[in-house]
């Protein structure tokens, strides 16, 4: 065998295992990092049944859902028709109320503000929706957002209604 | 080197040596069955372990408890599988209480898939009172908590006999061939015909305590499949790698005397 | 040292090397001369690194999940085995991983007598190393209280109990161990910050341990100085590098086998039933690794002396350097020491084995004998051993193993100092 020839296999060879020992390291890792992700017994978790047949119109619950705040509000006919007056234009996050509430009575929404994670404060702020104290973000009646720091509308999870006095969120 | 490799071999031997006579210590004393779920690729029978849960709800459960097990586990990937309404339909079979409520009480509710498996009890003081004093321990590691595993919980369960003359027995206690000491509280918790299996199988005492301790060691070792199959690849990726490990370091001290 | 003049070639590189030698550092960890005849009994300064790194990592790991409380530490354990993603296969790592780091350290620790690794001029290594090894056993001690299973709790008790053998004040130091009158909730806690703690505090020793190793460089099998760096000498990389990292892997081989088919075969069944203040189990057994000192405290027929004489039985071991007479280091030259040296190891085996099995009858005649063995070999047979030997003529060094005019032991010994 000539000198290159070794040259090329001892290459080759050392190539090989440094790849191979790279594989097995990021392998090794995977598991020490996934620990740290949601585990079995919290996902199972992922979904709530709310009973709502107690809600007077106008009024509110929060629930806990994922460890997280759950507004449910069931709306008056002035509160929808205000949500549903505003024009497109003047929204910062563009959404109609009928997209936001299935049933427009109910409206379901993850109340935690999406500036930086507060909770927002319901039946206030200038458009008698919600208002965060931390950053002075102001929601309508339909939770979007209107003046203040916030980014997006207040986020609505995935839910539907198991019969009409029960909802089910996740 | 060679020094090295020999010491390695006998090490290995001395190993494998050493379960095989743990082993067959075992065999003296517990009965030794063949489980699907023992060596190197071992898996649970899916069958058996569905049948184990039945016999383990409709026989066991009504003394001993499974705090660890949650609902959600029997519809879980490598264990019975039922499937998730399945599980969901044995969860709402049971009720447990839950609270409180908005005007500050507590109250029941059919178990979901989240919760925990229902103890029988509601605690250690009311198991002892309602089973003559001997508290009937908690079967979600117990596969794990007996030396001779698997084999000594099956060994026990189809172990029931009558006691030889010179030995007498108390009122509540019962003669056991492979319980420690041979006395035991549980009075032999299997008979023929006991369960009806869905699926058709005869049930038999051995084939109802095969069925249950399957089950008992999958509750106490949920991930055993994965494990193994986790493990075997492992194994043969540190082999090769170590091949090459090996011819590297071969070549690296090629010009170097003494060798490696 | 070999490389005090390291300069880097960068500007860049110079400039922060001046300010931190992070640089001369590892030019000199490179180039660090070993010597190329160092067999592979060497490697396990490397495993035991790679031990104590992965012991650290999936420790802290599982302390993300653990809880350190009475009524809900085992429940937590079960917690991590069945929900956790990869907590089986973690908790399983770190509670073998134990019985694979003492199993290194052993080894670790029988090359060195083998050796003579211990001898002038590396006493200060040796030393350091006793510190270690005996902060792994305080360590793995607590660690294995953690499940707060039935030999966790009743190891907890026998263990601490052994302190109030101490006369007069022993009541008070026990109760201030337990933070209440018996092994309980805070005594867990307390066990479970230590446990903690004391891998960092090992950690540092370590390097302490590498740092003193690296002043007069490593022994090897022949057990003469050579001269650093020299053609009796490879640097450390690539050389040494790869030659553990292969013995690693042999060594991963076997721990993964422990890890992934039999997990539990090295721990006791018992410590899956929750701990039980009102049950002590029928057969008290430490880890495998602690049965040895196990032994020699049982041996002992008196609370006090018992264990006196098993803290007596790692100090001789601190003092050793001292003990042996002998100036030859490798027992490859030392014909009787050599069979001592077995002798040793079996009658370590043999205290081990004594220690699983229960303190009466014949067991407990020969735990004390060899528990008498053991004290003797390094108090009585070791020093006299040095003046009475007829030692095998030593190479002058490792490429000339022909002993062409054999240089006789003074010689040797001016060398050496």
């Amino acid at each position: 065998m000539s000198d290159q020839e070794k040259t090329k296999r001892r290459d080759f060879l050392f190539t090989a295992s440094y790849a191979l020992g790279a594989v097995g390291v990021g392998a090794a890792v995977w598991p020490l990092i996934d620990q740290m992700n949601p585990d079995s017994s919290v996902k199972a978790l992922a979904s709530t049944e709310v009973d709502i047949s107690t809600i007077e119109p106008g009024k509110s619950i929060t629930v806990l859902w994922r460890g997280k705040p759950v507004f449910i509000k069931r709306r008056t006919k002035d509160e929808i028709a205000e949500a549903k007056a505003v024009k497109l234009e003047d929204l910062i996050h563009p959404e109609k109320d009928e997209d936001r509430a299935k049933n427009s009575e109910w409206l379901v929404m993850i109340g935690v503000c999406t500036h930086l994670g507060c909770v927002p404060l319901g039946d206030k702020g200038e458009y008698n929706g919600w208002f965060c104290p931390c950053h002075g973000s102001h929601y309508d009646t339909s939770g979007r957002i209107r003046k203040g720091p916030a980014p997006t509308n207040l986020e609505i999870p995935k839910y539907e209604f198991v019969n009409s006095n029960t909802i089910k969120i996740g | 080197m060679k020094f090295f490799f020999k010491t390695i071999c006998i090490f290995f031997v001395l190993i494998a040596f050493n379960i095989q006579k743990v082993e067959a210590e075992e065999n003296t004393k517990v009965l030794k069955v063949e489980w699907s779920f023992k060596g190197l690729f071992g898996k649970f029978d899916r069958a058996s372990l569905q049948r184990g849960y039945q016999v383990y709800a409709e026989v066991c459960a009504s003394c001993h408890s499974m705090k660890h097990l949650s609902y959600r586990n029997l519809a879980e990937k490598g264990g019975p599988e039922f499937s998730k309404d399945q599980a969901k339909a044995i969860a709402s079979n049971f009720e447990l209480t839950d609270g409180p409520n908005s005007d500050g009480e507590m109250f029941t509710r059919p178990a979901k898939l989240s919760d925990k498996f229902v103890e029988p009890y509601q605690n250690i003081e009311e198991a002892k009172a309602s089973n003559g004093g001997a508290y009937p321990p908690d079967m979600s590691v117990l596969v794990k908590a007996r030396s001779g595993g698997a084999n000594y919980i099956y060994s026990v369960l189809v172990g029931y006999d009558d006691p030889p003359t010179d030995v007498t027995l108390d009122d509540g206690v019962y003669y056991n061939t492979y319980m420690i000491g041979n006395k035991i509280m549980m009075p032999n918790p299997l008979t023929e015909g006991l369960v009806e299996y869905n699926d058709g199988t005869k049930a038999t005492e051995e084939q109802m305590a095969k069925d249950v301790t399957t089950f008992l060691t999958w509750a106490a070792e949920p991930h055993l499949e994965a494990r193994h199959k986790i493990g075997f690849k492992a194994i043969i990726y540190l082999i090769i790698l170590s091949i090459l490990a090996y011819f590297s370091m071969k070549r690296l001290w090629s010009r170097i005397e003494p060798k490696v | 040292m070999s490389n005090h003049n390291y300069v880097p070639s960068s500007k860049l590189g110079k400039w922060f090397n001046d300010r931190l030698p992070l640089l001369s550092l590892s030019a000199h960890v490179t180039e660090y001369p070993t010597p190329k005849n160092l067999n592979y009994w060497w490697t396990f300064g490397g495993i035991l690194t790679f031990c104590l790194v992965a012991q650290i990592i999936t420790g802290i790991v599982l302390a993300m999940h653990y809880v350190a409380q009475a009524d809900l530490a085992f429940a937590s354990v079960e917690h991590i085995m069945r929900d956790v993603n990869y907590g089986w296969l973690i908790r399983y790592f770190h509670a073998n991983g134990s019985s694979m780091f003492f199993l290194a350290v052993y080894i670790h620790i029988f090359r060195s007598l083998y050796y003579g690794s211990y001898k002038s001029p590396r006493e200060v290594i040796w030393i350091l190393g006793m510190m270690i090894y005996f902060l792994m056993m305080m360590t793995a001690f607590m660690g294995y209280v953690l499940p707060w299973g039935q030999m966790s709790f009743w190891a907890a008790t026998v263990i601490t109990n052994l302190f109030s053998a101490v006369p007069l004040i022993g009541e008070s130091i026990t109760n201030w161990l337990w933070g209440g009158y018996a092994v309980d909730s805070p005594t867990l806690t307390r066990f479970y910050a230590l446990h903690y703690l004391f891998p960092f505090l090992i950690l540092g020793l370590v390097i302490l341990h590498i740092w003193a190793l690296h002043i007069p460089g490593n022994n090897n099998p022949i057990g003469i100085d050579i001269k650093k760096p020299s053609k009796d000498t490879v640097p450390f990389h690539p050389y040494i590098v790869i030659k553990d990292l292969y013995a690693l892997l042999i060594f991963l081989i076997l721990f993964a086998f422990f890890v992934f088919y039999a997990p539990n075969l090295l721990g006791h069944p018992d410590n899956y039933i929750e701990a039980n203040p009102l049950v002590t189990p029928t057969h008290i057994v430490p880890e495998w690794y602690l049965l040895p000192f196990y032994a020699i405290l049982r041996s002992v027929p008196d609370k006090l002396l018992g264990v006196v004489a098993m803290f007596a039985s790692i100090f001789v071991l601190v003092i050793l350097p001292w003990l042996d007479t002998s100036k030859i280091k490798s027992a490859v030259f030392r014909p009787l020491y050599k069979q001592f040296y077995w002798i040793l190891v079996l009658d370590v085996f043999l205290l081990g084995y004594m220690g699983a099995m229960p303190a009466e009858g014949l067991y407990l005649l020969v735990a004390r004998v060899a528990t008498a063995y053991y004290f003797i070999h390094f108090i009585i047979i070791l020093p006299i051993l040095g003046f009475k030997e007829k030692t095998i003529p030593l190479p002058l060094s490792i490429s000339e193993p022909v002993l062409n005019g054999t240089p006789n032991l003074e010689e040797n010994n001016k060398t050496s100092t």
